[in-house]
């Protein structure tokens, strides 16, 4: 080893950026940092030998070494980072995948659009403080008929053509009043409550099932009156259709309430003419009705209503054939989702 | 009912268009339209006589008319009538002339003959889709008057669809009586005069059921023209309300009908024997009607009868042997009163229905008949001639229905607005009824015989509210107490539980209750369902025990339709007889069908298995239910679990059995769950411990067992033997084949320990792993799999 040898530092040094600059993966990185600055590198030798020189050379040279040591140290880690950048690079861009292909699995399903509706009813009534109630859908006469002060052959029965089951000992039930009868005779008032539901009539054509679902309401307190069934009836079509329902109430005839009415909305584009549509039958409770489920008539007043729940859900959505529902192709309901 | 605008305009003339008109009837309850009756009115139509006709030269079926159309000379238009003949007066379509349905008339030659016109039917002018022959007009009309003026075509129909309640109004009269309360203006209603009585004739009447016919009045009328015809002016108005015309007597009794509300019957007296007897029917009778069905009778009807035996369906028909015909001189007219519901159900019994019928049990006004009855008269001597005999009563006609006791009080609290006293007493007296003060704000009122409807207070009050208006009726806020309530948060809520099954693919379907017992007695032969008295269809006739019974036959409707794949749900009542009666349970229920996932691009697919459809519900219910090895008719023996729930069965799960499946013709992996939702509907609070702070330790043991040894009874017994320091157990791993003899598997699971206080050392852990391949090994046969 030569003890004068600062030129060789600069030789070392060239060579040794040159080997750096062309190191070409962390393998060859490596080998030199062990080459130069490992325990046994070249570097290193040089630093070992400053020990025999002399003392006024090894301060200066002493300084030189480390500074290429420096150097040397910072330029290897420099290329190793920039090789390992270019690795990750390379190995990103060999994992890209293409985004737009479907996802893996299980797309989901959906409620039937007469849940669909009823779900809605149910939401808006409850926040109004009405509570859904349920009940059978096999009744007897007097819960159906008699107690809603439609007796035998009362006209309103030619109206509805009934399913009678066990000889005539049971029906099934034409309408969800049935529900509100049981609750009387169950709850004291005041009663505020909706009866979703399966209901059936015979009729079976283009507009008619013999099964669809009525949503019916009643509210027996003491002073209850038609002005209150319209702000609530009003309250509830706005809510339903979201926006300003022009609504009409017309005197008509149920047996089960008077005064009565049914509510017709206006309906339509107004550029292109609208019309009038009955969508729910209402009134103010009968007498009758709740002298029947022990409510003492003169203490107390109420209101009922019904609603189709299939015309409702044929207006929102615009479905135009009433056995769509009840067909339940995959392909009409999966475009409820 | 349609009724003609013109003829109400006669009785009450508002200030309203038809249009206007029809709006006010529906804002107070009677739904009504107003169409025009005649779009287009015939143009250059008149009244012609034919003067002359002969043969057609040319033609066998054509005639050559001269006929008198006022012109002042004679025309000749051929025709192909067959009714064309000299001395009738028809309508005469002019060169020029043209047709409701557009068609212009003008002078042409016929086969070589020329023709100044044409002669008309009834069709031609837009009065009837179809006719047969020229129409025949009144012998009184002039030649020349347009045809639109001599049959007043320039008119309104107004169709009214009632409320039952409303039989007052299915009248001219009754309409006009409503009308006029709604304008508040008077009814000019025409004069009936009694008619003068000559001859004594009578015939007596015996009413035995005063019940079912509270009142009867007839009389005879002798010596009618046989060969008097009606006049166009009724023939027209019974048009115009869709009754043809068919004999003077009856088109007079229909006439009634329609402008008092009367139903009316014309017997012809020649025919009848002895008194006329009102009773109910005897067994065995029988009855031949007018529309020539004969009936059986029921002895619940009532009849008008003879000596000779029954003549007609009282208030619904008469019968064919005691009609008017071309050869009636002498009538019996009867105007009585019927109780509505004998008619309604005598009617529904026989299906009988008629304009007579559709009154009778809407109510007639009781009060009516012998007014009627002298307004027939009349007419029939109007247009027939003849002596009227002495009207012969039984029953008395009421002043008034009834008598109810109003308050002020009431009207406000049903109605929910403020309704002044000063306005409530004239809308009463504008509907007919008398109104008397009892104090300072409550008052009498009698109600008149027509509004039989009105029985109690509130009929009053809506009376008050339609005449007022529910327009005029201010909504009101609810100011009541809104008792909160809330769902249980132990009770599962259908509409999670719903939600949560659509989010992992579900459907929801909603199936008829009623449904093919053929395919019921296959999917559940124990349990007997509810039969209908009464089913639309025979795949409709039972009420379903099992909501399978519709899903099935939903995915078959579906697979027809190209569907690869299903996932359905339905939540609903099933329905069943118990004893005498029937009982009704909720369910959840559901159904899935081909490929385990749909076709994608990233992996094999599989047919969907019994583990696809466990998943599902153990999503739902977590470990709350159980399921067992069970058998059920319908489904898989290999491939059924009876689903439990702490010891009490709660549905079934399992694959639909491959001979069901073949019957049905299904050949797609199908699965089917169903829940008695009332018996899962009850969810535990959460109740969670605490978390262990020190790491648990895992044994991986794989036990060799018979086929017969469940997963269940294997997990059982490793718990029990395991002990408390068992924090969970795992399944990782099911093997059979190479290595291990037929007939048995073997199960690995993990057995992860853990202790809430320390670390567990090897040793115990070791040490309950023995225990438990001991254990597995005594009981179940089961050894460890190296």
């Amino acid at each position: 080893m030569n003890a004068t040898s600062a030129p060789n530092l600069d030789d070392l040094l060239i060579t040794a950026q040159a080997d750096i600059a062309a190191a070409a993966d962390p393998r060859a990185i490596e080998a030199l940092r062990v080459d130069l600055l490992g325990k046994k590198g070249r570097v290193t030798d040089l630093l070992k030998s400053l020990g025999a020189m002399p003392h006024e050379q090894r301060k200066a040279f002493g300084e030189q070494v480390n500074k290429v040591k420096e150097l040397l140290s910072t330029q290897l880690e420099a290329r190793a980072r920039a090789l390992a950048d270019a690795e990750l690079e390379r190995r990103l861009a060999s994992e890209t995948i293409d985004v737009t292909l479907p996802g893996r699995g299980e797309p989901a399903g959906a409620l039937h659009p007469v849940s669909r509706t009823i779900r809605r009813i149910e939401q808006i009534f409850n926040s109004m403080g009405f509570e859904s109630v349920q009940g059978p859908e096999i009744e007897d006469d007097w819960h159906n008929f008699q107690a809603l002060n439609i007796p035998e052959s009362h006209p309103a029965r030619a109206m509805q053509d009934t399913f009678y089951a066990l000889n005539g000992a049971r029906l099934l039930r034409t309408h969800t009043s049935p529900v509100q009868v049981r609750t009387m005779l169950d709850r004291k008032p005041p009663i505020r409550i909706i009866c979703p539901g399966r209901v059936y009539r015979v009729d079976f054509d283009r507009t008619h099932s013999p099964m669809f679902h009525q949503v019916e309401g009643l509210y027996v307190a003491e002073n209850v009156g038609l002005a209150d069934l319209k702000h609530d009836l009003t309250t509830f079509l706005k809510l339903f259709f979201e926006r300003d329902v022009e609504a009409l109430f017309r005197p008509s005839y149920f047996p089960f309430v008077e005064p009565g009415a049914d509510v017709h909305i206006r309906w339509g584009d107004p550029d292109k003419g609208t019309r009038w549509l009955e969508v729910l039958g209402c009134g103010v409770v009968h007498p009758n009705v709740l002298a029947a489920v022990g409510i003492d008539p003169e203490r107390y007043t109420g209101y009922a209503f019904g609603m189709g729940v299939e015309r409702l859900t044929m207006l929102r959505y615009g479905v135009d054939d009433l056995r769509l529902f009840f067909n339940n192709d995959l392909r009409f309901l999966e475009q409820f989702k | 009912m349609k009724l003609s605008e013109n003829w109400l305009r006669e009785w009450v003339n508002p200030p309203a268009t038809a249009t206007e008109l029809a709006h006010k009837l529906n804002m107070a309850g009677l739904e009504a339209e107003a169409e025009v009756m005649l779009p287009v009115l015939p143009k250059g139509i008149v009244v012609g006589r034919i003067l002359k006709t002969a043969p057609h030269p040319q033609a066998d079926r054509l005639r050559v008319c001269e006929v008198d159309a006022g012109t002042g000379e004679v025309l000749q238009i051929v025709c192909g009538a067959a009714n064309a003949r000299p001395g009738i007066l028809v309508p005469a379509a002019l060169p020029g002339a043209i047709l409701p349905n557009g068609t212009q008339i003008t002078k042409a030659a016929l086969r070589g003959v020329e023709s100044s016109g044409m002669l008309c039917s009834a069709s031609e002018l837009g009065l009837a889709e179809k006719s047969e022959g020229l129409l025949e007009l009144d012998t009184s009309a002039k030649p020349g008057t347009p045809i639109e003026r001599h049959l007043g075509l320039v008119d309104n129909i107004l169709v009214l669809e009632l409320t039952p309640n409303r039989g007052d109004c299915l009248s001219i009269a009754g309409l006009a009586r409503e009308t006029a309360a709604l304008y508040g203006i008077p009814v000019s209603a025409p004069r009936i005069k009694p008619a003068v009585v000559e001859p004594e004739t009578r015939i007596n009447v015996v009413v035995e059921d005063a019940t079912a016919c509270p009142h009867y009045v007839g009389r005879v009328v002798e010596g009618l023209n046989a060969a008097a015809r009606t006049p166009d002016w009724m023939v027209e108005r019974l048009r115009r309300s869709g009754i043809r015309a068919i004999h003077p007597v009856v088109d007079i009794t229909n006439y009634v009908l329609l402008e008092l509300g009367q139903p009316m019957h014309g017997f012809d007296a020649a025919r009848l024997r002895g008194a006329i007897r009102v009773r109910r029917a005897r067994a065995g009778e029988q009855l031949k009607l007018l529309n020539e069905q004969t009936l059986s009778l029921d002895p619940r009807d009532l009849l008008i009868c003879d000596d000779s035996g029954p003549l007609a369906l009282a208030g619904i028909m008469g019968g064919d042997a005691s009609g008017c015909s071309a050869a009636t001189t002498t009538i019996f007219l009867e105007s009585a009163c019927f109780e509505p519901v004998t008619i309604a159900t005598g009617g529904r019994r026989h299906k009988l229905l008629s304009d007579s019928r559709y009154r009778f049990e809407r109510g007639v006004d009781p009060a009516l008949q012998r007014q009627a009855l002298e307004r027939a008269t009349a007419l029939v001597q109007d247009i027939c001639g003849g002596r009227a005999g002495p009207i012969v009563e039984v029953g008395t006609a009421p002043h008034h229905v009834a008598e109810i006791a109003l308050r002020h009080s009431q009207v406000n609290r049903l109605l929910g607005c403020e309704i002044p006293a000063s306005r409530i007493v004239p809308l009463l007296q504008s509907l007919g009824m008398s109104v008397a003060p009892t104090g300072a704000s409550s008052w009498k009122v009698k109600v008149p015989p027509h509004r039989h409807d009105l029985r109690i207070e509130a009929d009053l009050v809506e009376e008050i509210g339609r005449l007022h208006g529910y327009d005029n009726i201010a909504p009101r806020a609810y100011a009541a107490e809104l008792a909160p309530f809330s769902a249980k948060e132990t009770t599962r809520q259908l509409d999670r539980v719903k939600d949560a099954l659509i989010a992992r693919g579900y459907q929801e379907v909603v199936t008829y209750s009623f449904v093919d017992p053929k395919i019921q007695a296959q999917l559940d032969p124990a349990t007997p369902g509810v039969p209908l008295d009464n089913p639309i269809a025979e795949t409709m006739a039972v009420m379903r025990t099992t909501i399978w019974s519709g899903l099935i036959p939903t995915w078959q409707y579906n697979r027809q339709r190209q569907q690869k794949r299903a996932r359905l749900f339905e939540a609903g009542a099933v329905y069943a007889l118990a004893g005498d009666a029937n009982r009704e349970d909720a369910r959840l229920a559901g159904l899935i069908a081909g490929p385990a996932q749909p076709e994608q691009w990233s992996a094999a697919t599989r047919p969907i298995d019994f583990f696809d459809a466990k998943a599902d519900l153990e999503a739902l219910f977590g470990s709350a239910l159980q399921y067992e090895t069970a058998q059920h008719p319908a489904l898989h023996p290999g491939r059924t679990a009876r689903i439990v729930r702490d010891g009490v069965a709660v549905g079934w799960l399992g694959a639909l059995h491959p001979k069901l499946a073949d019957a049905l013709d299904i050949t797609d992996a199908l699965y089917l769950f169903e829940l008695d939702w009332a018996a899962v509907r009850d969810i535990a609070l959460p109740a969670p411990g605490g978390v262990s702070e020190f790491p648990s330790s895992r044994r991986d043991l794989a036990f060799v067992v018979d086929e017969s040894v469940t997963s269940d009874a294997l997990s059982g017994v490793i718990r029990e033997a395991a002990g408390p320091l068992l924090r969970h157990l795992q399944i990782f791993d099911v093997y059979r084949g190479t290595g291990l003899p037929a007939g048995r598997k073997s199960i690995a699971f993990g057995l992860i320990f853990q202790d809430y206080s320390r670390t567990l050392n090897v040793e115990e852990v070791d040490a309950a792993a023995h225990s438990v391949a001991a254990s597995v090994h005594a009981r179940l046969g089961g050894l460890v799999r190296d």
